[in-house]
């Protein structure tokens, strides 16, 4: 972290400023660049103390003591790299239950890669002919992001429109505003009849966002999503953790009852990616949390996302990934101990050596701060030990649990067992009557 | 090599723009979205009912690393542009068409599942990505094709040639597999049936009802993904996803002798509307008069159009009702085609010009024989055939016991293409063209013996037998009647999926009957009884010696009592009771 940068030119705006000082700055993945400025300065506005910019930067206005800008500036850095909450969440499948937030499950799980999906649901393709340019705004609103994301895993993107695909759930009428309203707590039903007709990923392992865009059947329109407070959702769409996002399109009634059928749609794409990106975030764990006012952030631009929630995310993927790897290589241990005479081949334990040394090199460079060089190790740990962990060889189900052994030797422990136990029942009998002789001859 | 004989098949052409009568009909279809119902009574009172869908999509598949589907099912457009595949064949069938009885199918598949995929020449490792296929492919239709490995994958050189556009037929790029013992059900039909861009929600897919579909004597569902011509000049590839089945209900049995029928009795739903994505829909009833007399059948409601064609070397008359012709439902809200007889009429059964029979001949469980008769019965013109058969590895063939034998006089293939197997690892493979003569029967036996398997190869029911998959015959049948140059656009469906290379003759694929072969089965349970015999044995043993080293013995007085008093003592210390 650099300090006490001075910006002796003329009276900037902080943007101008943040984009001015980009060139100076390190630009290595993790690090961060701190620049205090006086207190009188105008590059911050009136009420800020805080500029974050887009990249990995930030001015803080200097003022009161030197323990106050010490905790300023600890709030500042947590908040642009990872702070005890996002390092939770990131392994909160192996945190008990309560000790955690309910939005901590929400992110999606590490991986390799990620397929998104964008489908477009048309259940009354009689009276809807739904036409969307999806081609251009994955160009122009999904590819920058995921270009900027393609650090952290690799992504594809597909689309299908699907017809007659209904939610799960009938909506409600509603009188007042005749419209059609879907609550809050009918919002996990939706998705399990539309999830078997968006067709698996049977090309590839990754796991898939799916994000849905619905357009409601002509007698359900218009539909809206209500919240839990029963107020409609303004954005008409939700989110499933870990799944991805469904986008109510409610197409406009025609101006005359008597208007030809189907009606010809064309689908807004702005407002939709605009959703869709929103939820995207959402699901990375990337959501900007309240922030005090006196912290300003930059919005992230085109690009979706600032350098520094990058590293935010690289930091606590780092720390799944190396989770993931200890938790692997801990069960494979375990069915290891339980079944003794498994046969471990040589590339199985090369590749469980291998995982071992790239999540020790993972942990050592994170403590040196070296974020990029730790994900990449912990990425290729977390290949490694799953290979090691799946591979076909060592199927516990191969191997002969013990108590079939002991089923089939039955036939002959049974017989064996026969003269041991009647000369054991001989031996009891006979202490019992050696007991009782004596009384007998008093 | 052996040079590969002058195949009377279809498909294997070149790109040649405009020139082949072939790929016209492929814009029968029209726009991008077709289904299509053939209704066909069959001469033994059987009905049967082929459904053909196929979507079109203007598009290359292959190249774009974003891909945006529409009508095209996602699940198989990604297999197809990441594996390479540039024709892929798959059917799942339950039951046995009868061609002798029922007359040349429209498409036919043999029992079980049958897949054969061609790669794009850029694929390198064909063997990992036809692996890898049948494994997708398994899962999306829930059937058993996983099961498909070396050991039934064959590579035939001449019997199938690709049906779309290719530029060029380098057969090490094709992989053919036949699971004969598959079963095929519901699980199947469900995921076909979600393939559908209206699913089973709209238009003739309603009448996809499975507890219908699979009360009948032959039902068949296949897949064909193939890439075809986009417009009439052919300068850009559209891909062809064609989804057929095949159904064939008994309705001489089961409707009390009578061979009347309607679409309510057959699917037990009737047709209410079309799929607004379709850009066709019609239902066509077979009406052609069996015999010259005038027409002895009658279908209600009145058809919107009556065409007549020449299919497959037979003059046809179909009754079409075009379901996107708004008069169709205006009369009434729903259409339940029925048909009826006008007097009960025996009909003579019309044999078609090539049909084969297949069996195991021979006793006993070492060696046997097996049988193949190939019919030609047309009157005066000889045509050659393709076979080709598929013999699992555990049946040995003797090469040099192939007889062929037409009209009591050997008759020389001229062209066989011969790959022994090898066990464990692969199947036999025996590819033949033999001429048949007008008129005659050809029987090719061939005899095999019996290999003893491994204890853990055998799969469960052994005793119930090993299958042998159908062999497959494909030839260029002459025609009999003439066929003109019909007007293609009207006539139904697979007319286009096998082109004709001219009038004179059309091209038949026939499969024969699958084999039941027993192998020498051992007894199962002969390793527990080992066990349980050799434990026995070992516990009579050590309680012997238990005894001799545990009990103690005594010097008994020399007994007076003799032999009887002896017993009575045993006896009475078996009791406890003091002894005499």
């Amino acid at each position: 972290m650099g300090f006490g940068v001075k910006f002796p030119l003329l009276p900037l705006c902080s943007p101008e400023a943040d984009t001015a000082l980009h060139r100076l700055q390190d630009t290595t993945l993790g690090s961060l660049t701190m620049y205090v400025v006086p207190e009188t300065s105008s590059l911050l506005p009136q009420g800020t103390n805080v500029y974050v910019g887009k990249h990995r930067s930030a001015l803080l206005r200097a003022g009161g003591s030197l323990a106050a800008l010490q905790a300023r500036l600890r709030q500042v850095t947590q908040l642009m790299s990872f702070t005890a909450s996002s390092i939770a969440a990131a392994l909160s499948d192996r945190v008990p239950d309560g000790q955690l937030g309910p939005d901590a499950r929400r992110y999606l799980k590490s991986s390799l890669g990620y397929e998104i999906t964008f489908s477009l649901l048309n259940p009354d393709p009689k009276s809807h002919a739904v036409d969307w340019d999806i081609e251009g705004a994955v160009n122009r609103y999904v590819k920058p992001v995921l270009d900027k994301l393609s650090l952290v895993a690799n992504f594809s993107v597909d689309s299908q429109i699907l017809y007659y695909a209904v939610l799960g759930v009938t909506p409600r009428y509603d009188k007042e505003s005749s419209s059609f309203l879907l609550s809050a707590h009918s919002l996990p039903h939706v998705i399990n009849p539309v999830e078997a007709r968006l067709g698996s990923s049977a090309a590839s392992l990754y796991p898939v966002l799916n994000f849905l865009l619905y357009v409601p059947e002509r007698s359900h329109s218009p539909l809206y999503i209500q919240d839990k407070d029963g107020a409609p959702v303004s954005t008409n769409a939700f989110h499933s953790p870990r799944w991805g996002g469904i986008m109510v399109y409610n197409v406009e009634a025609p101006a005359s009852p008597q208007a030809s059928l189907p009606l010809h749609v064309d689908v807004d794409m702005a407002r939709v990616m605009e959703v869709f990106l929103a939820q995207l975030r959402l699901l990375f764990g990337l959501s900007r949390e309240e922030l005090p006012p006196e912290i300003l952030l930059e919005r992230p631009g085109n690009e979706g996302l600032a350098d520094w929630e990058l590293d935010h995310l690289l930091w606590a993927h780092t720390v799944e990934n190396i989770a993931t790897v200890s938790t692997t290589l801990t069960s494979l241990a375990q069915l290891l101990d339980k079944i003794g005479n498994i046969v471990i081949k040589d590339d199985i334990a090369s590749e469980v050596y291998r995982a071992v040394a790239a999540v020790q090199s993972a942990v050592a460079k994170l403590a040196q701060g070296h974020l990029h060089a730790a994900f990449q190790a912990s990425k290729e740990a977390v290949t490694s030990s799953e290979k090691a962990f799946f591979d076909p060889s060592l199927l516990h189900l191969l191997y002969f649990p013990d108590d079939q052994k002991f089923a089939i030797y039955i036939p002959l422990f049974l017989p064996m067992a026969v003269p041991i136990l009647l000369s054991l029942a001989k031996i009891v009998r006979e202490t019992r009557q050696h007991k009782k002789e004596p009384t007998k001859m008093d | 090599g052996p040079s590969l004989p002058a195949l009377p098949c279809c498909g294997c052409r070149s790109l040649s723009p405009g020139a082949v009568p072939g790929w016209h009909l492929l814009e029968g279809c029209g726009g991008t979205r077709c289904g299509e119902l053939l209704l066909s009574p069959l001469p033994t009172g059987d009905v049967a009912a082929t459904f053909q869908f196929r979507t079109r999509w203007d598009a290359d598949l292959q190249r774009g690393a974003v891909s945006h589907y529409r009508l095209f099912p996602k699940a198989l457009g990604r297999l197809v542009a990441a594996l390479g595949v540039r024709e892929l064949h798959l059917a799942l069938t339950q039951g046995f068409w009868r061609t002798r009885y029922w007359g040349q199918p429209p498409l036919q598949a043999p029992a079980g599942a049958e897949l054969w995929v061609w790669f794009q020449p850029t694929v390198t490792d064909v063997d990992k990505a036809w692996k890898e296929l049948s494994n997708i492919l398994s899962g999306i239709f829930c059937a058993s094709l996983n099961f498909i490995d070396s050991t039934n994958t064959v590579i035939p050189t001449a019997s199938f040639k690709p049906l779309g556009l290719t530029n060029g037929t380098d057969h090490h790029l094709l992989r053919y597999a036949v699971l004969p013992r598959e079963v095929v059900c519901t699980e199947n039909l469900t995921p076909w049936k979600k393939l559908l861009p209206c699913g089973s929600k709209a238009g003739l897919a309603v009448l996809l009802k499975a507890e219908r579909l699979f009360h009948s004597s032959y039902h068949s569902q296949a897949v064909h993904i193939r890439p075809v011509c986009r417009d009439a000049s052919c300068l850009a590839v559209s891909w062809e996803l064609r989804q057929t089945l095949t159904v064939v209900f008994d309705f001489f049995s089961s409707g009390q002798g009578k061979k009347d029928w309607s679409l309510f009795k057959m699917f037990s739903r009737t047709l209410t509307d079309t799929c607004p994505l379709a850009s066709q829909s019609k239902v066509y009833v077979d009406i052609s008069p069996k015999n010259k007399e005038k027409e002895l059948l009658e279908v209600s409601p009145p058809p919107t159009s009556v065409h007549e064609a020449v299919v497959q070397g037979e003059k046809k008359t179909y009754a079409v009702y075009d379901l996107l012709s708004p008069s169709l439902f205006n009369t009434s809200r729903s259409l339940n085609v029925q048909l009826k007889w006008k007097r009960p009429q025996d009909m003579e059964m019309p044999i078609p010009i090539l049909h084969a029979q297949r069996y195991v001949a021979g006793y006993g469980l070492q060696t046997g024989e097996i049988c193949t008769l190939i019919y030609n019965t047309h009157p005066y013109r000889a045509f050659p055939v393709i076979l080709l058969e598929t013999v699992p590895w555990y049946l040995r063939l003797y090469v040099h016991t192939l007889t062929i034998i037409t009209k009591g006089k050997e008759n020389k293939p001229s062209y066989i293409h011969y790959q022994p197997a090898q066990d464990r690892r692969r199947p036999h493979l025996l590819e033949m063209l033999i001429q048949l003569p007008a008129n005659s029967v050809t029987k090719i036996t061939i005899q095999f013996e019996r290999a003893l398997l491994k204890w853990t190869e055998y799969p469960p029911d052994p005793n119930h037998g090993f299958y042998v998959g159908s062999s497959v015959l494909s030839a260029l049948v002459p025609s009999v009647t003439a066929m003109k140059d019909m007007d293609v656009e009207q006539s139904p469906l697979f007319t286009s999926l096998f082109p004709s290379s001219d009038g004179s003759s059309y091209f038949v694929r026939l499969y024969t009957e699958p084999l039941l072969v027993n192998l020498p089965t051992p007894d199962f349970s002969m390793p527990y009884n080992v066990i349980c015999l050799t434990c026995t044995v070992v516990a009579v043993c050590y309680g012997s010696f238990y005894n001799l080293l545990t009990r103690t013995f005594h010097v008994e007085e020399p007994s007076r009592g003799g032999l009887a008093k002896r017993l009575a003592n045993v006896i009475r210390k078996f009791r406890g009771v003091p002894l005499l």
